[in-house]
């Protein structure tokens, strides 16, 4: 493949810069008392420091996962620090006028306006630096439609009985290392809870930032939509350029009752590292979904961003009836890795799941599918289809697909088609003869594989998706 | 308007082309026949700036302008056409997107106003329906599920809406039943116009009973061996190529 695609893959990452603020950042590593002291930072209940500590006791004696399609070296939790927080953030801001300038500057340069009149119109965002929120927009106006979108944090002390109850309700303690040790020292994240019956009037957004150096994050969301509500949820991250590998561990729990329906959006936009493979997010997350009767959840994710991906956000389809779907690109350049995908468990009769994924590889970077099908004995008449392409770009890249299919159910409909192709040079030729530059070339061939997911995105998303591939992919555009 | 002096090109470092020169005039229609492996199609490629069709010798200017000194997106920015013998898909990518996308930049390009999304439209599935090519066709991937009449048809399709100055059409009619045939060679005498010339390359003297050529040209390991008018693509058809080489 020419030289000129290899140009337009090497670009730079533009939301590398650091924001200057003073904070108050703990030493590295982690502990009991580290523990504590988050705890008590967030004035936590003592049941909540109590299961904070258990999970630590669980981790200690839990092993790093080895099995995913990733080569880095053993992360050293001893250099990582676990709370990191801006001073002005100390007497928490009663509205966004309060908040440190500096922050909010951030935000602006990132495209990210936090003043509800400059806010993308219908869009609520809450913005997590580092391990706090400092601000949530259209509170007031979600109030009203009985709608709560505010910080985890301040869940826990506003509504205890909803936290208590879903709290760890869909991914369990011992789940796996790296969600055992974001229930230990998790900081901040989203909490949202959709009434019974109610539409969520806006998408609700939260933008995830990592500023300070030698710093994980380790948010948790929760999201409760009630029997017969609807939200449309969105995520957003993206982080500094350092030389050092950062930590990013989150878990986010969905619980969607009867009749309900939860689509989750993520724009993944970590920093990669360099061309060279130095530095770049740690990108390790566990995202999970439970579905009751009739219910359904939809995953849809673009992830452009870490050095490392190891993410696969889930559906458990314990209800009759219930569906799930998940849409996916992800895609990876210089010497990026990812290994993602996604789980079905089907448990209800009836259950559908749809798994659409599009792996994109350039430059030297690895990029695999790993999805899992699991029909139970009692899931009568469920369903799944996956798709899976891989699209290469240049000859040094790599895609990989791993399928596991458990199909304990005589009548369950298992389909699966994967399928592998090139950007060719008789594609980008066709576009160069009609006039069409390489880099709008590249980016349109690009966007075309990833129609079907985006198709799946919030309309204004699907847009910022499809400039955020085309930047990725391209060096002057953007 | 075309004109090509001595001409040198190698493929993958192999001499394809070895000293080819033509010259045509504005409105002119110059058909290009030869045995296989002559170089029909490597010429369409050294022209249009194809990726390893390397140029070792000889010059090419096409409106004044030395087409080398261009690159692929250039050249056709400035109104050179290739019509493709196959066709590639692209998935997902509509061919309205896609052809926006090239008309858009080779009109701004030119200095011609930019079409509105309306009056595109409105273009589009006039040279559509000018190609017997359903206009539900734009809404498809470019060339994703086409047959291959329906490619061809296509790519007649884009020629029209770009309205280039040169356009070369490479084996065109290879593939086509009749009715194709004649739907093709209508779209490009539709096209005709004092100020667009052809380049016609073709194995068979079939497609020039519809599309008449002023010129064709004899191409034979890598040069013009023979030209003459009209009749001379008849006479290749009754003889072979072989009584020209081996003269």
């Amino acid at each position: 493949m020419s030289e000129v695609i290899d140009d337009y893959v090497k670009t730079e990452y533009e939301a590398g810069f650091v924001t200057e603020v003073d904070s108050e950042t703990i030493a590295p590593g982690i502990s009991e008392d580290v523990i504590r002291f988050i705890s008590a930072k967030k004035n936590e209940p003592k049941w909540l420091l109590e299961w904070r500590l258990e999970a630590y006791e669980a981790w200690k004696i839990m092993e790093e996962p080895d099995w995913a399609h990733l080569n880095y070296p053993k992360i050293d939790l001893n250099e990582v620090s676990f709370y990191s927080a801006p001073k002005s953030m100390e007497n928490a801001p009663k509205s966004l006028d309060e908040v440190d300038p500096e922050l909010i500057a951030t935000y602006n340069k990132l495209g990210i306006p936090l003043h509800e009149q400059e806010v993308l119109a219908g869009v609520a965002v809450d913005i997590v630096f580092d391990s706090v929120s400092i601000a949530t927009t259209f509170k007031e106006k979600l109030a009203e439609a009985g709608v709560v979108f505010c910080p985890i944090s301040e869940a826990v002390h506003e509504h205890p009985e909803l936290v208590k109850k879903y709290l760890g309700s869909v991914v369990p303690q011992k789940d796996n290392y790296f969600a055992a040790l974001n229930r230990a020292v998790f900081s901040d994240g989203s909490f949202v809870y959709i009434p019974k019956g109610v539409r969520c009037p806006m998408e609700l957004s939260t933008y995830f930032r990592i500023n300070e150096a030698n710093t994980g994050q380790f948010e948790r969301t929760l999201i409760i939509a009630d029997e017969g509500s609807h939200v449309s949820y969105l995520e957003g991250c993206t982080a500094p350029m350092r030389d050092e590998n950062q930590l990013h561990a989150a878990v986010v729990e969905l619980v969607c009752l009867d009749d309900a329906e939860i689509k989750y959006s993520t724009v993944q936009n970590w920093y990669p590292g360099d061309e060279n493979g130095i530095g770049g997010i740690y990108n390790f997350v566990t995202k999970r979904g439970i579905c009751h009767k009739n219910s359904k959840i939809s995953w849809t994710q673009v992830e452009t961003g870490s050095a490392i991906t190891w993410k696969y956000p889930s559906v458990i389809l314990r209800g009759d009836n219930s569906i799930g779907e998940f849409y996916s690109v992800a895609l990876t350049r210089n010497y990026q890795q990812a290994d993602t995908g996604t789980k079905m468990i089907h448990l209800g009769k009836n259950t559908k799941s749809t798994i659409i994924s599009k792996g994109i590889s350039a430059g030297k970077s690895s990029n695999a599918y790993r999805g899992l099908v699991r029909m139970s004995p009692r899931a009568d008449g469920a369903r799944n289809f996956t798709q899976c392409d891989s699209l290469l770009i240049g000859d040094q890249c790599s895609a990989h697909t791993f399928p596991y299919i458990e199909s304990k159910h005589p009548n369950a409909i298992i389909e699966h088609e994967a399928t592998t192709s090139k950007v060719s040079d008789d594609q980008l030729f066709l576009c160069l003869q009609r006039g069409i530059e390489t880099e709008k070339a590249i980016s349109m061939i690009v966007n075309g594989f990833c129609k079907e997911v985006f198709k799946e995105l919030p309309m204004e998303f699907a847009v910022e998706a499809g400039k955020l591939l085309e930047v990725s992919l391209e060096g002057s555009v953007g | 308007m075309l004109s090509i002096d001595n001409l040198q090109a190698n493929v993958e470092d192999k001499n394809i082309l070895k000293g080819l020169s033509l010259e045509i005039k504005p409105g002119e229609i110059h058909a290009i026949m030869g045995p296989n492996g002559s170089g029909k199609s490597t010429l369409g490629y050294v022209l249009s700036g194809r990726e390893g069709y390397e140029v070792t010798g000889g010059t090419a200017t096409l409106n004044g302008d030395n087409l080398f000194d261009l690159e692929a997106d250039e050249r056709a920015k400035k109104g050179l056409f290739l019509a493709f013998q196959y066709p590639v898909e692209i998935p997902g990518v509509s061919n309205m997107e896609f052809l926006k996308a090239s008309v858009d930049t080779v009109r701004e390009y030119q200095g011609k106003d930019a079409l509105d999304t309306v009056s595109f439209m409105k273009l589009a599935r006039e040279k559509c329906n000018a190609v017997n090519l359903d206009p539900h066709f734009l809404k498809r991937g470019v060339n994703e599920g086409f047959s291959g009449g329906e490619k061809k048809r296509n790519e007649i399709m884009q020629m029209m809406l770009l309205e280039p100055s040169l356009c070369i059409l490479d084996e065109t009619d290879s593939g086509l039943d009749i009715d194709a045939l004649q739907v093709v060679a209508d779209g490009v005498n539709a096209c005709r116009d004092p100020n667009r010339s052809f380049i016609i390359v073709t194995h068979y003297q079939r497609l020039l009973d519809y599309i008449v050529p002023d010129k064709v040209h004899v191409l034979s390991d890598g040069k013009i061996i023979k030209s003459g008018g009209k009749e001379l693509a008849r006479e290749l058809e009754k003889k072979g190529y072989s009584w020209i080489e081996k003269a």
